[in-house]
């Protein structure tokens, strides 16, 4: 660790961003994406703006004198606060910061082993049953970490293991220090004394648990009623006002429900984009379009799905001048519009039961069926046919031949 | 059952709704044409109610608490098969429909349909005739549709006539019965034969496809 920091990039500089983010520090937060055991050390370089290995170092180095580093990372685990990443790492992101990090974590366990060894702080005796069971705290804090309960067959394991290994920690250290014959003793009346707790506060503990899962629910269903109350303020009790204030003019008032009703369904079942609907939902949005512009109602059915081409969006849109000229002249507020996708053709149909027209006495200048309907039609190769007589409705025929496949 | 159908104005109806604005309503609309002979807001009263006067038709709503317009289908037909049920409701969702379909219902109509129509779809279904909406029809032309790779055992129940597919566009076309049969060149009762025989299958089919296109789309 003898290099010198100013030559190093200032990126790649281990101390050389030091200066850079003193004045605005990062908060303090353990980041447990980056973690190698809490995160602790990635969080406090991040928040002084210093390398995670030269804090890693730092508490390496502090980790065998009287366990100082070891409590230190402790306390600073149970105090910094847990910071989970909004997706989870990669697996198998395994990169060279976590490689050295985990030579650091070996040499700190050595280095205190060795100073056991040397019968400085109390021996292996002490040493030992102190490292398994930190071992096995760390495995049960880091679950812990994840998640708020153990879920799965893999978090009972890790806590399983984690909590054997405190407890053997814990044998270990009275077998070393010769006490395992009288605290066994001890252990037994613990024993005893703990059962007999835990069997006359039973049905408190049972409560507790009940009532925290009673609270959860009520919880979620209050959220969702307040998702529901906003929505339907937003929406309902907005056309309601609006239909109050239009009690005069029926047709606004049909216009104004029909809206929302179409809405509140969408809301209700979920008409979302879907790449797999895409005609029937131009031909719905259509549908949807004209039934506002013109306040008629139009039922509409629709068969099958495909995806929209020019030719397909041609016909929506002679489809659309069929419905606009059913609303404008038919003198009905009711048609009706059925669509059907089949392998080789598209089929819309526009029927309505009014008035009716006789097809030699529109004037020629008129371009609604001539340009908008037929001539739409005719340039992707599809049909228009309209049968009309005067007091028996219309209806509106459109094809078109599709591509197999 | 019902002595004799000669006199439609005598079809005793039985409404079944779990909000009172609708069942006056459809009251209303039915007006003197039929015999309302009672009405039940929820599906324990419904039962009762039902076996008690033994009427024509029931108008059924699909959406009830309590298990809706199927729990009642479910608990009355064992009892009384000659009743029959017309659903009437809001056209939800597709299981739904289809649900009390296969239950038993002879037909289904939204609630915006006109007090006409609806009369005629109650006079047809106590004939024992079928009701499709439009918008049945449309669903059942999409529950039916074949996909290319059809294998060649599937059992009559499983698909469509060319001729009740036909029956069916018309329907969804909005046609009425009379109009289709004019534009087919049969008879209406031909007509009510092909949407009773296409009642049929949805009732008895049991491809899976029905279920997972209930499921998976809605009517709106």
């Amino acid at each position: 660790m003898s290099s010198v920091p100013h030559v190093r990039e200032p990126s790649a500089g281990r101390l050389g961003g030091f200066r850079a983010q003193v004045t605005d520090r990062e908060p303090l937060v353990r980041r447990t994406d980056q973690r190698v055991i809490a995160g602790v050390c990635d969080g406090v370089a991040r928040h002084l703006g210093v390398s995670a290995f030269a804090v890693r170092v730092v508490f390496v180095i502090l980790a065998p004198l009287g366990a100082t580093g070891v409590l230190a990372y402790a306390g600073l685990w149970a105090f910094v606060p847990a910071q989970r990443p909004d997706r989870p790492r990669p697996r198998g992101s395994w990169d060279r910061a976590r490689s050295e990090s985990v030579a650091l974590l070996v040499l700190a366990v050595g280095l205190m082993l060795l100073l056991g060894q040397l019968d400085l702080i109390g021996g292996n005796a002490v040493i030992v049953p102190f490292l398994v069971a930190g071992a096995g705290v760390t495995l049960i804090w880091r679950r812990m970490d994840e998640t708020r309960r153990p879920t799965g067959r893999h978090g009972w394991l890790q806590l399983a293991a984690g909590l054997a290994l405190v407890l053997g920690g814990l044998a270990l250290f009275l077998l070393f220090s010769g006490q395992l014959a009288p605290a066994r003793q001890a252990l037994l009346s613990i024993v005893v004394v703990v059962v007999g707790l835990g069997v006359v506060s039973a049905p408190w503990w049972w409560r507790l648990v009940v009532e925290l899962g009673a609270e959860r629910r009520e919880r979620i269903h209050t959220q969702e009623r307040a998702e529901v109350a906003a929505h339907l303020h937003d929406s309902v009790l907005q056309t309601l006002a609006l239909i109050q204030r239009h009690v005069d003019s029926p047709r606004e008032v049909a216009r104004l429900a029909r809206g929302q009703e179409r809405e509140l369904r969408n809301w209700l079942y979920g008409r979302g984009p879907d790449p797999d609907r895409l005609f029937a939902a131009a031909i719905q949005d259509t549908v949807a379009e004209v039934e506002d512009s013109y306040a008629v109602a139009v039922e509409a059915v629709v068969v099958g799905d495909c995806p929209v081409g020019a030719a397909e969006a041609a016909l929506v849109r002679a489809a659309r001048e069929a419905l606009i000229n059913a609303a404008r002249h038919a003198g009905v507020e009711d048609m009706s519009l059925y669509a059907e996708v089949e392998p080789t053709a598209v089929t819309v149909f526009v029927r309505d039961r009014g008035t009716g027209f006789d097809r030699a006495g529109v004037p020629a200048d008129r371009q609604g069926i001539r340009g908008s309907i037929e001539g739409r039609m005719h340039r992707y190769g599809g049909t228009a046919a309209i049968r009309s007589s005067p007091g028996a409705g219309t209806e509106v025929e459109l094809a078109l031949v599709r591509e197999p496949g | 059952m019902s002595p004799e159908a000669a006199q439609p104005e005598s079809i005793r109806v039985y409404l079944v709704d779990d909000h009172a604005m609708v069942r006056s309503g459809v009251r209303a609309e039915l007006g003197t044409a039929v015999d309302v002979v009672g009405e039940a807001d929820a599906v324990g009263s419904a039962v009762a109610g039902i076996l008690a006067t033994a009427p024509d038709v029931v108008l059924l709503d699909v959406h009830m608490p309590d298990g809706g317009g199927r729990a009642v289908l479910e608990r009355v037909r064992p009892q009384l098969p000659a009743v029959r049920f017309l659903a009437l409701s809001v056209s939800d969702a597709a299981e739904d429909v289809i649900g009390v379909i296969r239950a038993g219902a002879r037909g289904y109509v939204t609630k915006t349909i006109s007090g006409p129509e609806l009369l005629d779809a109650v006079r047809r279904v106590a004939d024992g005739d079928a009701v499709f909406s439009p918008r049945l029809a449309g669903f059942v032309l999409d529950a039916f549709t074949d996909p290319a790779g059809l294998p060649a055992d599937e059992s009559d129940l499983d698909r469509l006539t060319a001729r009740e597919r036909e029956v069916l566009r018309l329907l969804a076309r909005g046609y009425a019965y009379k109009e289709i049969a004019g534009r087919l060149f049969i008879s209406v009762k031909t007509v009510e034969t092909h949407v009773s025989s296409v009642l049929r299958k949805l009732q008895l089919s049991s491809r899976h496809e029905l279920t997972r296109w209930a499921s998976d789309r809605r009517i709106v």
